[in-house]
């Protein structure tokens, strides 16, 4: 059983050096009660590389001034690194136009601007959204919130016990009445990489456009979304070693064009009186406000390093601890681990019989470990596992195989402490 | 183990996790409520049977970590017994202990078993943890039939 969950990705990375990439990442030396931190909550957030951390005090330092419009010197220097961030960005993600780059604080907003702008110009009582069972509840609760206000349905599509979509099940939810599919990329809590493709083209058959999750995906996967031909994706900065409170929204132009603005304000203008207000081209028509000018620099640079080193390069390494940590962590008998799906991005949820995730947590702790427990947001997931919650170890570019033994050891140790 | 931990995970708490007390339905209890934590998604059922203004027995079901099992094990058999009014009093008293109001040896001697939980203090997100028996009790009390949660 144990090869069935581990990865079919066998290669090695190449010129993939993890004690340099460590030594990018000031956080990485800390102590933590007396032991080295061994940080494996990367799902939750990454650590930051010392690029972005400069970037941004560089930013404040030198500078700082709102962006667009300002004639002085300060203002155009902002100006033009916020918007070198964007051309990072699309050329990171492959879309045609820097029109197609919206700033937003995360994911969350990204989903919620998307609700919010379908809710007002195409949603009709009866309409029909598809969402999976295994959502984080960012990618629930904007649904729900139109639910408010018309009576829309969410279909979900169905997980089996492995954690992976039930395809022929998500085929049957498809009719007349689905106005988008809004699906996750790569699983929070369990892992799983859906297969988009097939997801995008059986949509793109029926003409429903759709929401491409990608909050799980976008440090780990090689994305491009011609390729693709998802018609939105979204993600956020801190997952992929940028700032929090910066995100993405790519959405193909000529759909945005057609959407109204989703917040009104400064910036998204293009004339204001009384009477009538024209909006701004894109994508400024989107990003009403002054924006978080500093974090999306930062993001731009965490493109950069992330880019210098390479996806591919990246993912090799992530997939190589994913399998070791697995098979390791499969000799464990008082150990299951849940989602065992055949393709897994680096995280691995795991639960204990007589052990709740957290007091793992806690004790784990102090052994200088920080994984997550709970039920990571995704609550739908922990019912349909019949559980309340798990402990999460996930894994970015800078983990080792040692901290991966520090993990097992200090499992066996929490074993022998509460069995 | 640390030091500080080993105040958390008091030998007694482990043993009432392992083997709890009162871990059981009472049929004819006549007071009853669902204890919630939406923080860790545990639920803990709590059953009483009220007489004459005391509790006659009392117990409970569910999932949750060692922390909040050993508090409900521990409250089910320090209250079995008294009356209403003086579980709520000492509910009040080790409330305060738990979240630091009160740290003065003598008045935690006073909760006597209880006092083990002293050491959750340190850890303010295990706080709801050690309570949520205590709040989904009094709420039993009340007769409250709804769940009951620590938001």
């Amino acid at each position: 059983m144990a090869t069935e969950i581990i990865n079919n990705n066998k290669r090695k990375s190449t010129g993939f050096d993890v004690n340099k990439i460590r030594a990018d990442f000031p956080i990485l030396k800390e102590i933590i009660h007396g032991k080295p931190l061994c940080y494996l909550d990367n799902a939750a957030t990454t650590q930051k590389p010392q690029s972005v951390i400069d970037t941004i005090v560089k930013y404040y330092t030198s500078q700082n001034a709102n962006i667009h419009r300002g004639v002085h010197y300060l203002s155009e220097l902002a100006t033009k690194e916020f918007e070198d961030a964007r051309t990072k960005v699309k050329d990171f993600i492959n879309a045609s136009s820097e029109k197609e780059i919206i700033f937003t604080r995360g994911t969350t907003e990204s989903i919620n601007l998307v609700a919010n702008v379908f809710n007002k110009a195409i949603l009709k009582d009866e309409d029909e959204i598809i969402i999976s069972a295994m959502e984080h509840h960012s990618n629930i609760v904007p649904w729900q919130l139109i639910q408010d206000q018309k009576k829309i349905k969410l279909r979900i599509i169905p997980i089996g016990d492995n954690g992976e979509i039930i395809f022929d099940e998500f085929i049957k939810l498809i009719n007349e009445k689905t106005k988008l599919i809004s699906i996750v990329y790569v699983s929070n809590s369990l892992g799983t990489i859906n297969p988009v493709e097939r997801i995008i083209e059986e949509a793109h058959r029926h003409n429903i456009p759709v929401l491409l999750d990608a909050a799980q995906a976008i440090q780990h996967i090689k994305i491009d979304v011609q390729k693709l031909d998802c018609d939105f994706l979204a993600f956020s900065g801190h997952k992929i070693y940028g700032p929090t409170g910066i995100g993405v929204l790519y959405g193909k132009e000529k759909l945005l064009d057609s959407l109204p603005p989703f917040l009104g304000g400064g910036d998204m203008i293009s004339k204001v009186t009384f009477e009538k207000t024209t909006y701004n081209e894109l994508p400024y028509k989107f990003e009403a406000g002054t924006s978080n000018i500093a974090d999306t620099i930062g993001l731009g640079t965490a493109i950069d390093y992330v880019s210098q080193i390479g996806l591919e390069n990246i993912s090799l390494h992530e997939n190589e601890i994913l399998d070791y940590a697995t098979e390791s962590l499969l000799q464990i008998p008082e150990l299951r681990i849940i989602g065992q799906a055949k393709h897994k991005s680096s995280v691995i949820s795991f639960v204990f019989d007589n052990i709740h995730p957290h007091d793992a947590g806690t004790f784990l702790d102090f052994e200088g470990i920080a994984i997550r427990t709970g039920h990571h947001c995704t609550q739908p997931v922990m019912d349909r596992f019949n559980i309340p919650a798990t402990s999460r170890a996930s894994f970015a570019m800078y983990n080792t195989k040692e901290e991966v033994d520090v993990l097992v050891k200090g499992i066996k140790k929490l074993i022998e402490v509460f069995n | 183990m640390d030091a500080e931990l080993k105040e958390l995970y008091q030998q007694v708490i482990l043993d009432h996790n392992k083997n709890p007390r009162n871990f059981r339905k009472i049929e004819n209890a006549n007071h009853f409520a669902e204890g919630y934590n939406p923080l860790c998604g545990d639920r803990l059922n709590i059953y009483v049977e009220l007489e004459d203004g005391r509790i006659k027995d009392i117990s409970f079901q569910g999932s949750g970590c060692a922390i909040s099992k050993a508090s409900a094990s521990l409250m089910s058999s320090i209250v079995k017994g008294l009356p209403v009014e003086e579980a709520e009093k000492l509910f009040e008293k080790f409330h305060a202990v738990i979240t630091g109001k009160i740290t003065d040896e003598e008045n935690i001697e006073e909760l006597g078993k209880l006092a083990v939980f002293a050491g959750v203090k340190e850890f303010p997100s295990r706080v709801k943890c050690a309570s949520l028996a205590w709040h989904t009790m009094v709420a039993a009390f009340k007769q409250e039939d709804k769940s009951v949660s620590t938001e």
